[in-house]
């Protein structure tokens, strides 16, 4: 697509990439090179879109599996440790792999888009994210082959269940395999919030202010922070486990002056900003979604930013809200329950906001909306239960029970995943350059909403009768079994739903048959649609210079003043950075490193543990000399000449 | 037009929307994240120290063990460097290469000497007589100030000694011919990182050391 636009090639392009003694894969890659040593951020956003998909069906399977096991009573689908296996591999999956690197996915695609930027401060560290996030959901999934299978310690990783000692197969290796692949996958979301921080302070395009930024921009940089100021704690606790379960420390370990009590601040230090690190993304796609099929600006712009900012902060004060029940003294858990009551406030200040959106406004249904609308109600319920959890007595009831699956997946599923969902119904057109068809949306939106209503709707009143969570059975005559059937019923609609979405969204990028979309088939707002779908590789043949908020409708409707101009272009042409091996070696590097960690103990015959640290000495060198290719191997590129408005 | 803007143009970096260089962008919010680590760790030191307080039923006193001269002599140290890689910074700035590259080796020196003291401390706790202080034990006794200590100043330890070989590599490359004012940015980023992991240990050294002394 490129290659139309280019009237010749700068003369000493060809010449300095083979003065180079390692060149940098040029402009002509193509095919699986092109993919791996890629540093485009709409590639990168691609990849890291389709493989969170791929791992949502691997962890969608897992529920399917535990919705089995409960489907009647003292049922033997999974074995309890197994059962423990599922739900911890799920709860991790979901988190890490699925919710997390979808929105990756969006802040990769659309954020530069949105702000005029030609790429991300630094494309080849994300790519270097990519390839960490891919190789920590290698790691996790690896666990099924090894010693005691896949962890059974919950999302949450509760000390004590973390201590060898209390280990149900002796050499256990799931916890390891647990904590080494989230502290890939934490390397993963730091480099790509640092770099998303830079490129939002630094790229915007000529009068772009902070003001004018679009809100998904806007949730991309308070989840990048909340990102930065967050997972330290937890990366620090698995450093601390890690010691604990490699080298023998006491931090947990109850028998020898540790205090398993303290895992769990630090888990929901970083657990709790880690919900909205989870929720604001979505957020920030249906801000941008209810205004263009309301036809109306967003409703208090200014507010809906600072309420997110305000989420944010206020999310690094409620984390122990979790653990009302573990004993924390009056004082601390009054606190907590008041910041928790607190923290809804800019939340319900958000709907409000998106209501007064629609209010008045001309609404079109087409499935993008369907999602977003499906997101504020499903949200909503979500958030109730969370107000109701905050009172510490009812809480003492909901812990562990059902009631609180019921609500993490109203807001995780209703809310975040159907946010993600819209995000794709709403941008594949940019992507693909293809419109999906709205039938088949709403049919997936249908199956998403009853399916998911019916698996996690009755579970409240599960709950609420008492059915513990993470109990792999139940006995008879406790009532719990119709309702079970019903969630379990709905589980399988649910998944048959998020399939046919994935089907969808896959074929769109091949079936060629579907209708052209144009470079703004929703009539939407923000500056990515003033482009042509799919993108050009340069994005933007002029650099913009926006006049306003909602650049792209100000554009068609908007007074003179406020239509967007552009500087000339330059002689020079676009310049285009080569792509890069290196961040793929570094990532494999540090893949290499986490194995080599996981393995380097072995007992031998007299039962002596021996350590050998020549593989990960190895790998880490591999890691190392990535990243001294990375800082030698010099700028390269080459130079596209776009004509005037070819963008 | 500021001194930094005026380089920037000079050698076509980009232009950022602030003014300021990308990678300044990126090592600021780096720093800010590591004052999490940082944080998490000091105060699981702290939290340990004040509810571990005894050792097989009597109080703790980790000064039998400490060698305070040696620390605060390494805390000198590496305060020290820290002007040294000021003065480096300001070299390059001026495309001073040759001061520059002085500069750098001091810091390195230094850097390596507080290193060098922290492996002698650590060796010399783990087998001090009669007192030994490992990862899970104090005198023979499990105990969690050992895990809490060696983790977070080895934490802070690895941080020098990446701050030193990134000192070595641009050293290095200083000999390649290729480096001039250009490269200042880097080393000012180098510079920042320094001096973060410096101002780390001077809220280590009286956290966890000298308030030991204070009692
Ligand atoms: C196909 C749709 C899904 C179904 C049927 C489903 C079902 C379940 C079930 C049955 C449990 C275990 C409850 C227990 O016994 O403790 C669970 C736990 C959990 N789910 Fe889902 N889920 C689905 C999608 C999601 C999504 C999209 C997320 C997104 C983040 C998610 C996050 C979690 C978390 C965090 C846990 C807690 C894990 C733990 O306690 O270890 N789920 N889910
Ligand atoms: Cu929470």
């Amino acid at each position: 697509m490129a290659t139309e636009s280019i009237k010749y090639l700068a003369p000493d392009t060809e010449n300095k990439a083979k003065t180079q003694v390692f060149p940098r894969p040029g402009q002509h890659t193509t095919g699986l090179i092109d993919w791996l040593t890629t540093i485009d951020h709409k590639k990168i956003g691609l990849m890291y879109g389709m493989t969170a998909l791929f791992f949502l069906i691997v962890g969608g399977l897992e529920a399917l599996l535990i919705r089995s096991q409960l489907w009647d009573h003292n049922m033997d689908v999974l074995t309890n440790r197994q059962y423990n296996q599922m739900f911890t591999m799920h709860g991790t999956t979901m988190v890490f792999l699925v919710i997390m690197p979808l929105s990756a996915a969006f802040f990769n695609f659309i954020m530069p888009l949105q702000i005029g930027a030609r790429d991300v401060a630094f494309p080849r560290m994300n790519a270097l994210s990519l390839w960490c996030f891919v190789g920590g959901g290698l790691i996790l999934n690896l666990s099924w082959f090894f010693t005691g299978g896949s962890p059974a310690i919950g999302w949450f990783g509760y000390a004590p269940l973390t201590d060898t000692r209390f280990a149900e197969v002796v050499g256990d290796m799931g916890p390891d395999f647990w904590i080494f692949s989230l502290q890939i996958l934490g390397v993963a979301s730091l480099l790509a919030s640092f770099n998303f921080i830079t490129t939002i302070i630094n790229m915007r395009a000529p009068g772009m202010t902070m003001m004018r930024l679009p809100v998904f921009t806007w949730m991309t940089l308070i989840v990048s922070f909340l990102i930065i100021l967050a997972f330290p704690a937890i990366t620090i606790a698995l450093v601390e486990l890690m010691f604990d379960r490699t080298y023998g420390t006491n931090f947990y370990d109850f028998l020898e002056g540790g205090k398993p009590h303290l895992w769990q601040h630090l888990f929901w230090i970083f657990g709790h900003p880690e919900v909205y690190i989870l929720i604001l993304p979505a957020m920030g796609i249906v801000s941008e979604v209810i205004p263009v099929f309301s036809r109306k600006p967003l409703f208090g712009y200014g507010l809906v930013i600072f309420s997110g900012a305000i989420i944010g902060f206020m999310g690094f004060a409620v984390w122990s809200h979790h653990m009302f029940t573990t004993g924390m003294g009056v004082v601390a858990t009054s606190a907590f329950a008041m910041l928790t009551m607190l923290i809804a406030i800019p939340t319900g200040v958000k709907i409000f906001n998106w209501i007064g959106t629609m209010w008045g406004g001309r609404i079109r249904f087409d499935t993008p909306m369907l999602f977003a609308l499906g997101f504020i109600t499903m949200f909503m319920i979500g958030g109730f239960t969370g107000i109701m959890h905050s009172s510490v007595p009812i809480d003492a009831q909901h812990q562990d029970s059902y009631f609180v699956v019921a609500h993490f997946h109203y807001v995780l599923i209703g809310g975040a995943l159907f946010g993600l969902f819209c995000g794709f119904y709403f941008w594949l057109p940019k992507m693909t350059g293809r419109m999906l068809s709205e039938k088949l949306g709403k049919f997936v939106f249908t199956l998403m909403f009853l399916g998911f209503n019916l698996t996690f709707f009755p579970m409240h009143y599960l709950g609420m009768i008492g059915q513990p969570r993470r109990t792999h059975t139940y006995n008879e005559g406790h009532g719990f079994e119709t309702w079970n059937q019903i969630a379990t019923v709905g589980a399988f609609i649910l998944g048959l739903g998020i399939v046919i979405g994935i089907y969808q969204f896959v074929s769109a990028f091949f079936n060629k048959k579907l209708k052209p979309a144009g470079s703004n088939p929703w009539d939407a707002r923000t500056l990515e649609w003033a482009l042509s779908s799919p993108v050009k590789e340069y994005n933007f043949a002029r650099t913009p210079i926006i006049k306003a908020r909602d650049q792209a409708w100000e554009n068609n409707y908007g007074p003179r003043e406020n239509h967007a101009e552009k500087e000339p272009l330059d002689d020079h042409g676009v310049h285009m950075p080569d792509r890069s091996w290196w961040p793929l070696v570094t990532a494999l590097g540090l893949f290499g490193l986490a194995l080599g960690m996981l393995f380097h103990r072995t007992i031998d015959p007299s039962g002596e543990l021996v350590r050998d640290y020549t593989a990960p000495i190895l790998a880490g060198s591999i890691a190392i000399l990535g990243m001294i290719m990375w800082a030698l191997e010099g700028p390269g590129g080459y130079h596209l000449f776009p004509k005037e408005n070819d963008e | 037009m500021s001194d930094a803007s005026a380089h920037a143009l000079e050698h076509h970096e980009p232009v950022t929307s602030t003014g300021i260089p990308n990678k300044k962008v990126l090592m600021w919010a780096f720093l800010g994240s590591d004052c999490m680590f940082f944080g998490t760790l000091i105060s699981t030191h702290l939290i340990y120290r004040k509810i571990s307080a005894t050792v097989g039923g009597n109080f703790l006193d980790i000064r039998d063990v400490f060698d305070i001269e040696l620390t605060s002599f390494s805390t000198f140290i590496l305060l020290a460097s820290s002007l040294f890689m000021a003065l480096g910074v300001s070299a390059i700035h001026k495309g001073n290469l040759k001061s520059m590259r002085w500069m750098l080796l001091g810091t390195i020196i230094f850097g390596a000497i507080f290193l060098a003291c922290q492996v002698y401390e650590f060796t010399h706790f783990i087998h001090a007589p009669g007192n030994e202080l490992t990862l899970s034990t104090y005198r023979g006794e499990p105990h969690v100030f050992g895990s809490t200590f060696y983790v977070l100043t080895g934490t802070h330890g690895t941080h020098v000694a990446i701050g030193v070989f990134w000192l070595i590599g641009w050293l290095a490359y200083s000999f390649t011919g290729k480096m001039s004012v250009a490269h200042a940015i880097d080393i000012e980023i180098c510079g920042l990182y320094w001096h973060f992991v410096d101002i780390v240990w001077i809220i280590i050294f009286p956290v966890i050391y000298l308030m030991e002394y204070a009692l």
